[in-house]
Parts: structure tokens; sequence; C-alpha cells
């Protein structure tokens, strides 16, 4: 199916290269204009990362005629980029990759957007996260680390305040009946080098952001939070791959949280528009670049389009409502 | 002795011969020198246009370098950065128009000695000192890099508040404006940084219902338009006189500012070393010259010159922020943490190269972390020499009468206010923020202190509420180990200076009498 698509944009590109006269009906929808994505978020982060990361490879395997541009609207949580492509209604040449922000901000801050604005293009991948502690800590397994996290004051460090790291925090506290002090900071990265500091004492970075000080021998990983260990078997720190990380429910603790790395358009985007871009994404995953970022990141390579990801992208609103609520995260106001 | 080993293995990567293919003839070309030369050049024009930041011009350019070898590709873009900090000066001194953040302290001194006619003094100035602090942290970098990545990671939220509250404290105290003109200059600036997202609870803040407010004010905004406009605004009063007319302009003045320098060393000294702690800690190039120049201003026996075009207003401030700039690297690469907005987009061009910042990029990968900090010593040089044969061209500017530059800096203001985020809102606000400018000008409160609480004020209070939220709420986290609370003592004692001062002077002054 997918090859069928890609040989007729070939079809239509030699058509138009012989310069036949009139457009042939079936001509498909192509960018006039330099695409831009909007990445909600900051510069360095993993939605930026792997914006940028799309851009070099569009670029450099000639996959799209107009360049792409990168754009950081971070502001309100992620709230002024969603704003800016809800308000873009028909431009086809805007897309916004998202994290979990999409639910988390409208629903802990009351800001007049939902994932129902925007037209759904793909998921790209998901992101994982790990429980993560100091090396230098005694405890080896999730069982002894909750054992220890039950005399209390323990502090957990995360990324941005009500978003995905406070929820999972707040998930782990119900599941295992313990309580955290959640300290949030700015970015991945600083969260883990405060737990290799040891100014926290336990963190659920992304892999990619917590790899480096693994490989260092800084931080341990106790348990991934999916419902299969990771599929990368190259040895990381000594003998231990990604995949010798186990699933956190195998340690007793039933907690489950994957974030999404998608693509949404603005709200009136045609079925033409989106099955342009979701090709493009289809090209960029069977890139050796894709791959190597997939592979440094230990992401879940989950990709889905059309109903399926309409339908997931629902289940996981209705998730984070559940979760939240529970929390308390909710926006009063 | 092992890191001088791998330094000239890094020398030797940066100025090997590699077969370029240019036209169809292959040609066997120091590929990395011609990049590095590249680099400096377009970072100079970055970092001239206001707005347009060293970390927009790493980014635009990171999705360029990723056919390129990392290691070109690193010193490409690195010595943007480097191109970045070196011509931030040149609008600040020229036209009192801080091309980056870094360079709003550039200002205070600069801009008179522009106007008494000494611009290539100036300029000439700036650009040694620049070199010397990136000189100062390259070689630190080379010497120290595994302790200073530990000594960084000692730094928890409330080590950092203590950083953080040390820049305050030394400006209030080591000010020589009246201190409540100085208090309430900054409290306007921690209120202007209030707005938008609490970080903390991630609610919104004060942005009234509107999505406009919802970034909050960019620092950048507040720059072009507090100082920009605000002395366009102040010009035009003063009937567009022109003030800049017998700038001297050539190279001897460079080799007489050189002349007069070596008297300042223990300045260099002193801002080298608030520089690299300020750029690891990591606080970053802008506090480093905020701080390097309060200090200055007080310790120095010129320091009640300061503000009317005094060289050394110029070297504080300018070698600090080059320090830092540099050194902020460091904790990218060792720790995986940016010490700086542009350390952050190289970091996320790491990654995409596939080196994983952290302890064991400078096991594992030799040759990149060393051709980088070989690429740190040269591009230094190159900076320099490209810079510095600008001047008299530079300087020539002032030549153009004001009534044709102002509408041309207007223009270069407000492009420079909308890219900073693509909002026409901007623009709006850094006009308004031209008008504020010029009023606080009017009624003699200092800019700065308004300026440095914006920047700051936001991660300070982050700062402050984390070791809150960690202690439970209890203040003793300040005072919890020797670290945090000597740099909480330094800061009561530059807050409090002027007291402290006053009362030695008075035993001083005092003992002689009894004695006699």
């Amino acid at each position: 199916m997918i090859q069928s698509k890609s040989s007729s944009l070939f079809v239509a590109a030699a058509a138009l290269g012989v310069a036949l006269s009139g457009t042939p009906a079936s001509a498909q929808w192509e960018p006039q204009r330099p695409v831009e994505i909007i990445v909600p978020a900051g510069t360095g982060g993993g939605a930026d990362q792997m914006a940028r990361a799309i851009q070099g490879i569009v670029a450099k395997h000639n996959l799209m005629k107009q360049p792409i541009i990168v754009i950081n609207k971070a502001g309100g949580a992620g709230s002024e980029g969603f704003l800016d492509v809800k308000g873009s209604a028909g431009n086809p040449h805007k897309l916004i990759i998202t994290l979990s922000n999409l639910f988390t901000t409208p629903l802990g801050t009351n800001q007049p957007f939902s994932y129902k604005d925007f037209t759904p293009v793909a998921m790209l991948a998901l992101d994982e996260f790990v429980l993560w502690v100091n090396a230098e800590k005694p405890y080896k397994n999730v069982k002894e680390f909750l054992a220890a996290a039950k005399a209390g004051g323990f502090k957990m460090a995360g990324t941005g305040s009500r978003q995905e790291d406070q929820i999972i925090t707040a998930a782990i506290e119900k599941a295992a009946g313990v309580k955290f002090i959640y300290v949030p900071y700015r970015g991945g990265g600083e969260v883990a080098v405060q737990l290799v500091g040891n100014h926290a004492d336990a963190t659920v970075n992304n892999p990619i952001e917590a790899v480096a000080h693994w490989r260092g021998g800084k931080l341990r990983p106790l348990c991934v939070f999916d419902a299969k260990p990771l599929p990368y078997n190259e040895k990381i720190a000594g003998d231990a791959a990604w995949s010798s990380i186990p699933t956190c429910k195998s340690q007793g603790l039933d907690v489950e949280y994957l974030m999404l790395r998608g693509f949404f358009m603005t709200p009136g985007a045609t079925p033409d528009q989106v099955k342009f871009y979701v090709d493009l994404f289809q090209k960029v995953r069977a890139t050796p670049e894709w791959k190597d970022l997939m592979n440094n990141g230990a992401f879940n390579t989950t990709f889905m389009t059309g109903k399926e990801y309409v339908e997931w992208v629902a289940r996981e609103h209705t998730r984070h409502f559940n979760l939240m609520k529970e929390a308390g995260f909710l926006s009063t106001n | 002795m092992a890191e001088f080993v791998n330094l000239f293995n890094g020398f030797a990567t940066v100025l090997a011969f590699q077969d370029v293919n240019i036209f169809g003839t292959t040609l066997s070309l120091p590929f990395n020198v011609f990049i590095m030369i590249v680099g400096i050049v377009l970072g100079v024009i970055i970092g001239v246009l206001p707005g347009l930041g060293g970390a927009n011009g790493v980014a635009i350019l990171l999705p360029l370098t990723f056919s390129m070898q990392p290691t070109s590709a690193i010193i490409l873009l690195s010595c943007i950065y480097w191109g970045a900090l070196f011509g931030g000066a040149i609008t600040s001194i020229l036209f009192n128009i801080p091309g980056e953040p870094w360079s709003v302290a550039t200002t205070f001194d600069g801009y008179p000695m522009a106007q008494q006619g000494k611009a290539g003094e100036a300029l000439t100035a700036a650009f040694t000192s620049s070199f010397i602090g990136a000189f100062f942290a390259v070689i630190m970098i080379t010497l120290l890099a595994p302790m200073v990545a530990a000594f960084a990671l000692r730094f928890g939220a409330a080590e950092k508040f203590a950083v953080y509250f040390l820049a305050f404290a030394s400006f209030v105290g080591l000010s020589k404006e009246p201190p409540f003109k100085t208090l309430a200059a900054m409290l306007i600036g921690f209120a202007l940084a209030t707005f938008g997202t609490d970080h903390m609870t991630g609610s919104l803040r004060l942005t009234f219902g509107t999505e406009i407010l919802l970034p909050g004010f960019d620092f950048l905004i507040a720059v072009i338009g507090l100082f920009g406009i605000g002395e366009i605004l102040l010009t035009m009063e003063e009937g567009l006189k022109f003030k800049g007319k017998d700038a001297k302009i050539n190279l001897r003045v460079v080799l007489q500012t050189w002349a007069k320098l070596p008297q300042y060393w223990w300045t260099y000294l002193r801002s080298c070393v608030i520089g690299c702690w300020m750029g690891i800690t990591p606080a970053g190039a802008t506090p480093a010259s905020f701080m390097s120049y309060g200090i200055a201003k007080r310790v120095s026996k010129n320091g009640k010159n300061f503000g009317n075009g005094e060289i050394e207003g110029v070297i504080a401030p300018e070698t600090a922020a080059h320090a830092a700039g540099k050194s902020a690297l460091l904790p990218m690469l060792a720790l995986g943490v940016p010490g700086s907005p542009t350390a952050a987009v190289l970091l996320g061009g790491l990654l995409i190269w596939n080196l994983q910042p952290g302890p064991m990029l400078f096991v594992e990968n030799k040759e990149f972390v060393w051709g980088l900090i070989a690429s740190m010593y040269l591009g230094n040089v190159v900076g320099l020499i490209i810079v510095l044969t600008c001047v008299p061209l530079l300087a020539a500017i002032l030549r153009i009468p004001f009534g044709i530059i102002a509408p041309i800096i207007l223009m270069f203001c407000a492009i420079g206010a909308y890219t900073v985020r693509n909002s026409f809102f901007d623009v709006i606000m850094m006009l308004a923020f031209g008008v504020l400018g010029y009023l606080l000008k009017k009624t003699n409160y200092p800019l700065a202190p308004l300026v440095l609480a914006m920047v700051l004020g936001d991660r300070a209070e982050e700062a402050f509420r984390q070791a809150l939220v960690g202690s439970g709420g209890s203040l003793g986290v300040f005072f919890a180990n020797g670290l945090v609370s000597s740099i909480m003592l330094l800061g009561f004692i530059a807050l409090f200076w002027s007291v402290i001062s006053a009362g030695i002077s008075r035993v001083r002054g005092v003992k002689p009498a009894t004695a006699g």
C-alpha cells in the first residue's frame, strides 16, 4: 500500500517532468510554501530534537520540494503552540508535533483547545519512561526501592508540573502506597543531573535523557513503564542492555505510561493534504538516520495513522483525564 | 600530561587537510579551518542583528550540518556561537543597542565612549577582553574538565538560588545609584518576569485571559525596547545631534588600546573567574557580565567614572561574558546540561550526530571532544583577527548622520523583536518598553537592575521554590551545607556592602584620632 502510494507520486512527478499539458485529475496535493513544524516545548527537549531530526532527514534525502522550518512555541506549557495551530485553520503548511501536553495542558490549565481541534496525521513513535535511581544507592530493584521510600521524604525530580512525570509519580504513589515530594524542573537533562548529584532520590526520565549517566555508571534503571521489555539488545552499561530492564508491572508496580510523539495538522485540513504528510513520514521512517534516532532513545516505534490513531488519541485523553482527576491535577478555574 | 597529548591530537584533527570537491575539482584544504572562518563571520552578523541571537542562528543552521562529519559540524556551529559573542558588543558600543543579552552591560560604558569619539578604542577593548575571557575559559576546560564537572554536580536548587541571590545582591549593594532606585527598578523587573506560566504549578499568571501574554515577556524584547528605542527617543529630544563624529578610524587605535590594557590585569583575572564560575553553575553569560560589571564598579579606583565611558567598564563585562559563554559548554559536554540556550541547541545536535553527551563522551569520543576544544583555541584567535580588522570599518558607521541611521536602527529593532517569536505583539511591546526606557532614563532610574531581574527573576523564583518544596518549607536549606552557606554569606556581604564599608572606614578614621 505504501509502495503504491509512493509510486503513484513518482508517476505524477514524472508526468510533471515531461511537461504534459493539463494537470491530471489524480494529481496529489503538495506543499507550495515552506512547511512549519510547531514545537509546543522548548529547544533541546525530546519533541524539539525529533522535529529537527525530521527537518534534517527531509532535507538530506530530498523527500520534499519545500523546506521544513521548526518553530518553538513553548509558552503556557505549550498552549502558545497549540493555540497558534488552532487559529491557523485551513493552512496546510503548518504541523504540530505533540507530546503529552496535548492532553495535560488543557486539562491542567483550562486553556481553550483540545485534541479534537486538530487534524490527526500520524503517530511516529512512543517515548518510554524508566524509573531511575542513583547508582550509589543500595536498592537494586523496585521492591527494595519502594520499601525504602515508604519511610517518606523521598524526592522525585521531574520535568514540568502536572505533566507526564508528575502524573507517573502520582500513579506510583497510588499503586505502591508511598508518598514522594515531587520537585519540578524545566528539562529532562536537568532532572537527570539532579539525580546524579544526589539532590533527588528518583526520576522517571525518558531513556534518551538519562542514558549517558547510565553508561557512565552514575544511574541505575529499576523498571520500564511499558507492557513489555524494550526490544534493544545492544549492551549499554556493562552487560546490561535496554532489554534487560524489567517492566514495572513484573516487579509488582502496576503502572504503565507511554508518551505520544505524533503529528497533527491545522483544523480543516483535507484528506489529500493529510495523505501527503503520512507518505512523507513513511519515507522518513525508512531512513537510516531515523532508525539511529529510535535506537538511541530506545523508542517504542509504533506507527499509526487514520482511524486507529484517532481512537488511540481519544483513549489516551480519557486516561489522562482519569489519572489527573485522581491526582487532583485538573484545573479548578 | 594526558590532556596535552589529547589536545595536540585535537589540533591535528582541526588542521588536517581534507579532499574537498569544489566545482568538480578536488582540492586538498584544511576544511575545518575554512569552516571556522565561515562560522565566525556568520556569527558576527547574527550577533550584530538584535533579536536574532546565537541560539536562533545555530538552530537555523543545525540541519545543514547533518551531512557533515560531527567534528566539522560542531566546529561550524560553535564558531557561530563565538562569532555571536563577539558581534553582540558591536551594536552595544556604537548605538547603545545590545545585539545579545550578554552585551547589555557593555553598553553602560561602551556607548559613552563611542559618543566621546572613542568607538575604536571601546571596540578594541571589547574584542580583546572577549578573547582573553574565552581563552581563560578554554584553558580551564582543558586542564580541569573532570573536576569542574564534579563541582557542577554539587549545585542543587538551593545552591542555584544562592548564586542568583549573589548576583542580585551584588547589584543592589555595589551600585552607585541610590539603593532604593536600584531596588525599585529591580522590582519592576521581577514583576515583569512573573507574567506567563508558573513553572512550579503549571498554572497561568497575569495573562488576563488573553493568549498573547501566555509566553510572558521575552527578555530580548525588553532589552531592544529599553535600550534601542529608548536611546533613539532621547537622541530625538536632543535634536538628532550627532555625537560620534571624530572617531579615529585607523588600526593604530588598536595598538594604542592594547598598550593600555595590561594595567587592568586584576580586572581581567577577576572577570575571568566570575565568568567561568557563572558559566559552569550554570547561570550563563548574562548574569556573569552584570556581576562582573557591578563588582568592577565598586572595586575599581575609577569606579566613580563608571557609566561615563570608562574603559574598565567595557573590559569587565565582556571578559566575564565570554569566559561564561565558553565554559557553559563544559556542563553540556560532561553532564548533558546546557549552560546557555545556545548550548541547549548544540546539545540537540550532538544527539542527532549520535554522540551522547555525558561523562562517557570524554572517554568514548576523544577525537570529537578534543577536536572541539582545539577548535575553541583556534576559533578564538581567528575570531579576534577577523573582528579587529573590522574595527575601522565599524567605527566609520558612526560618520553616517543620525537622521539616516536612526530609521535603519528602528527597522532592525522591529525585525529583531519580531523574529524572537514571530509575533507582531512583540513589536508593539518593544515600542512600549522604549517609552518605559525613556521615562526611566529621564527620571534617573537605572535600567540594568530591571534587565537583570527580568533575565533571572523566574529562574531565581523557580530555584527558590524547588529548594523549599524539597525541604518541606524550611529556610534552613539555604544554609544546609558549606557551599550554599558561603555563597549566601557572600550575597549578604554584597547586599550590605555600603553599610559595611562605611563601618570599616569609620573604624579606620577613628583609630588615628584615638591614637593621637
